[in-house]
């Protein structure tokens, strides 16, 4: 038979997979007199946000030079307080990917009443100024909680209020694309003899993982950065419950600006590297199948 | 017989997809369900699959009653429509699918996949993602993934439906090739007479959740059972009391033959190698259609107005018309 090959222009696009294989066509900076006015003006409006404050927050740390910029960090407390902040922070995300994933299952795939209101109710956390969320968990799990339970400064306080902020970032990331799932697939998968929970894993599972990377890795990002709930919730004892962001606050009051522009740059590294481990990991597992 | 349909009824709600569906198709064949959209030819292959279940009647495959048995333990290879490739394997992994959970040893899978890669020609593309391969490429690798788990039948759901006209037209001479080369029994599902008639041993006519007629393209074509089968194996016009196709219609320029109806040319319109009459007729509302190859018509030196003696061809396939048509009980 005479070939049906059509070689497809270019990479073909792929369904919640973060972009990034995108190649340029046609030379290197042939810009078009628009497009180069749209990418200057992202450019300068990115750098005015973004690169400049993010660079004079690397400048401050350096000001006292690496010796200062490593004291501080390997000072016993301030180390806690970070090793403290990831540890929780990574939980949190590996409870999330598994329970968020549940979640936007159960809302896509199931049929029950009240399905809107809880479709809803989920963005709640996310709504809520970080503040808030801390009184609403102290009203239920504080000194005067109703059901006894006390998690003022304790490490489980924190680690409920990090899942409370974070709950929706992986549900709403993995929901379009189970949305966009289709059916056939796995039926095709049924047919060939996969069971329910071979299809899940090798099928389905493979078309989540970039969105559930995705939602974990903004999850993570919050997490390391929590400040409101955190604030009411943790009692900010040193070793025990003070976390990242609360000891910046610290290192600000005691006029160390130093110190804080330290613990700021060793959190943002730990934020990019984790987005950059997620999804190089997100890749290797959506191809592998 | 391979597949045996009992009794099968299938609702909807109020809605009435199949109702009492008894058809048989033996070891071997290559089947086509022929019908139009809604009417229910592809619940009843999705029955047969285990992907929808009857409310009434059994299904026996190959003498097993497979009624009850989930689709996994039927042994049934699936091609639809929209291919359903695994997006994330490569075609290589794709066909070795099914051989995988069934833990089969590695060099069997991978002797397999390599030749039904080579059956589906697409040897040189198993190591690329479904995404770089074109439609007709990635329902043949959708049905080497089906063949690869030795099916005992085959079911395909408007397998070439998704394609453009003329990778369909090839990919259907290449199943009928293919399957005569397999011979595994194949039941296709289709809303294209052509493609029914081109490709199967075997149609079964469905038409609104009942079998219309079951036969060789040729017993539907030259002996449909109603006028439904005869309208929707091809065009149909009316001549007096009988319904026939437009090219079983005799074109004469004087009133020769007995019986033959006047009427006069109200429009000719050339289509490649044939000309379409339409010629108005006394006593019937609407017009009479007439396909003549373009010599014959040329030769009848027709043109518009000219008056025309029809009668039906020796031999035509007529059908009477039942009751007056719907249109003229409305306009009285």
């Amino acid at each position: 038979m005479t070939d049906t090959l059509v070689t497809p222009p270019g990479p073909a696009p792929t369904r919640g997979r973060p972009s990034g294989t995108a190649k340029s066509s046609g030379g290197l900076f042939r810009l078009t007199p628009t497009s180069g006015l749209g990418l200057g003006v992202a450019l300068v409006w990115f750098s005015v946000l973004v690169l400049l404050p993010l660079a004079a927050v690397v400048g401050a740390a350096a000001e006292g030079g690496f010796g200062r910029f490593w004291d501080t960090l390997t000072d016993a407390q301030t180390f806690a307080a970070l090793r403290l902040t990831v540890v929780e922070a990574l939980l949190v995300t590996l409870v999330n990917a598994v329970v968020g994933t549940v979640v936007a299952w159960v809302l896509v795939r199931d049929q029950f009443p009240g399905k809107r209101v809880l479709d809803v109710v989920i963005d709640i956390p996310f709504a809520l100024p970080t503040i808030v969320a801390g009184l609403v968990l102290l009203s239920l799990w504080g000194p005067e909680s109703p059901v006894g339970v006390n998690i003022v400064n304790t490490r489980q306080g924190i680690f409920l209020a990090l899942l409370f902020v974070t709950l929706p970032f992986v549900v709403r990331t993995v929901q379009p694309v189970l949305l966009e799932l289709d059916a056939d697939v796995e039926e095709a998968a049924a047919s060939l003899g996969a069971s329910r929970l071979t299809t899940f894993r090798r099928v389905i599972l493979p078309s989540l993982v970039p969105a559930i990377a995705a939602g974990s890795s903004l999850g993570f990002a919050r997490a390391i950065s929590e400040f409101g709930s955190l604030v009411l919730i943790s009692g900010n004892t040193p070793y025990e419950t003070e976390v990242a962001s609360l000891k910046i606050l610290k290192f600000l009051e005691g006029d160390n600006q130093a110190g804080a522009a330290a613990v700021a740059v060793l959190l943002l590294i730990v934020a990019v590297l984790t987005i950059v481990v997620l999804d190089i990991l997100s890749r290797r597992v959506a191809r592998r199948g | 017989m391979s597949i045996d349909v009992r009794g099968v009824g299938k609702r909807y709600g109020d809605f009435v997809a199949l109702d009492d569906i008894n058809v048989s198709l033996p070891t071997g064949q290559l089947t086509a369900l022929l019908g139009p959209s809604g009417g229910g030819k592809s619940t009843l292959l999705r029955i047969i699959a285990g992907l929808e279940t009857a409310d009434t009647g059994t299904v026996d495959i190959e003498g097993v009653d497979a009624t009850r048995l989930p689709p996994q333990k039927r042994n049934v290879g699936f091609v639809f429509q929209h291919y359903a490739v695994f997006k994330h394997m490569t075609v290589a992994k794709n066909v070795a699918f099914g051989l995988e959970i069934r833990k089969r040893p590695k060099a069997e899978v991978k002797a397999k996949v390599a030749e039904l890669l080579e059956l589906v020609h697409l040897s040189q593309f198993a190591h690329r993602l479904p995404s770089q391969l074109s439609g007709g490429q990635r329902q043949r690798l959708a049905l080497a993934r089906a063949l690869a788990v030795e099916p005992s039948v085959l079911l395909l759901d408007e397998p070439f439906g998704a394609l453009d006209a003329k990778v369909r037209k090839e990919l259907r001479d290449w199943l009928r090739r293919l399957h005569d080369e397999v011979h595994v029994t194949t039941v296709f599902v289709t809303h294209d007479q052509e493609e029914a008639l081109e490709v199967a041993d075997e149609i079964v006519v469905i038409n609104e959740g009942r079998i219309e007629q079951i036969g060789s393209p040729d017993e539907l074509y030259d002996e449909p059972a109603n006028d439904f089968v005869m309208g929707f194996l091809g065009a149909v016009t009316r001549l007096g009391p009988l319904a026939l196709r437009p090219h079983d219609i005799e074109v004469a320029v004087e009133p020769g033959v007995v019986g033959s109806t006047p009427g006069v040319v109200q429009r000719a319109l050339r289509v490649g190698f044939e000309v379409r009459l339409t010629v108005d007729v006394e006593g019937q509302e609407e017009p009479v259609l007439v396909v003549l190859s373009r010599t014959h018509a040329r030769a009848l030196d027709l043109e518009l107005g000219s008056r025309v003696w029809l009668s039906p061809t020796t031999g035509a396939t007529t059908v009477p018309v039942l009751g007056v048509p719907r249109e003229a009980v409305v306009s009285a």
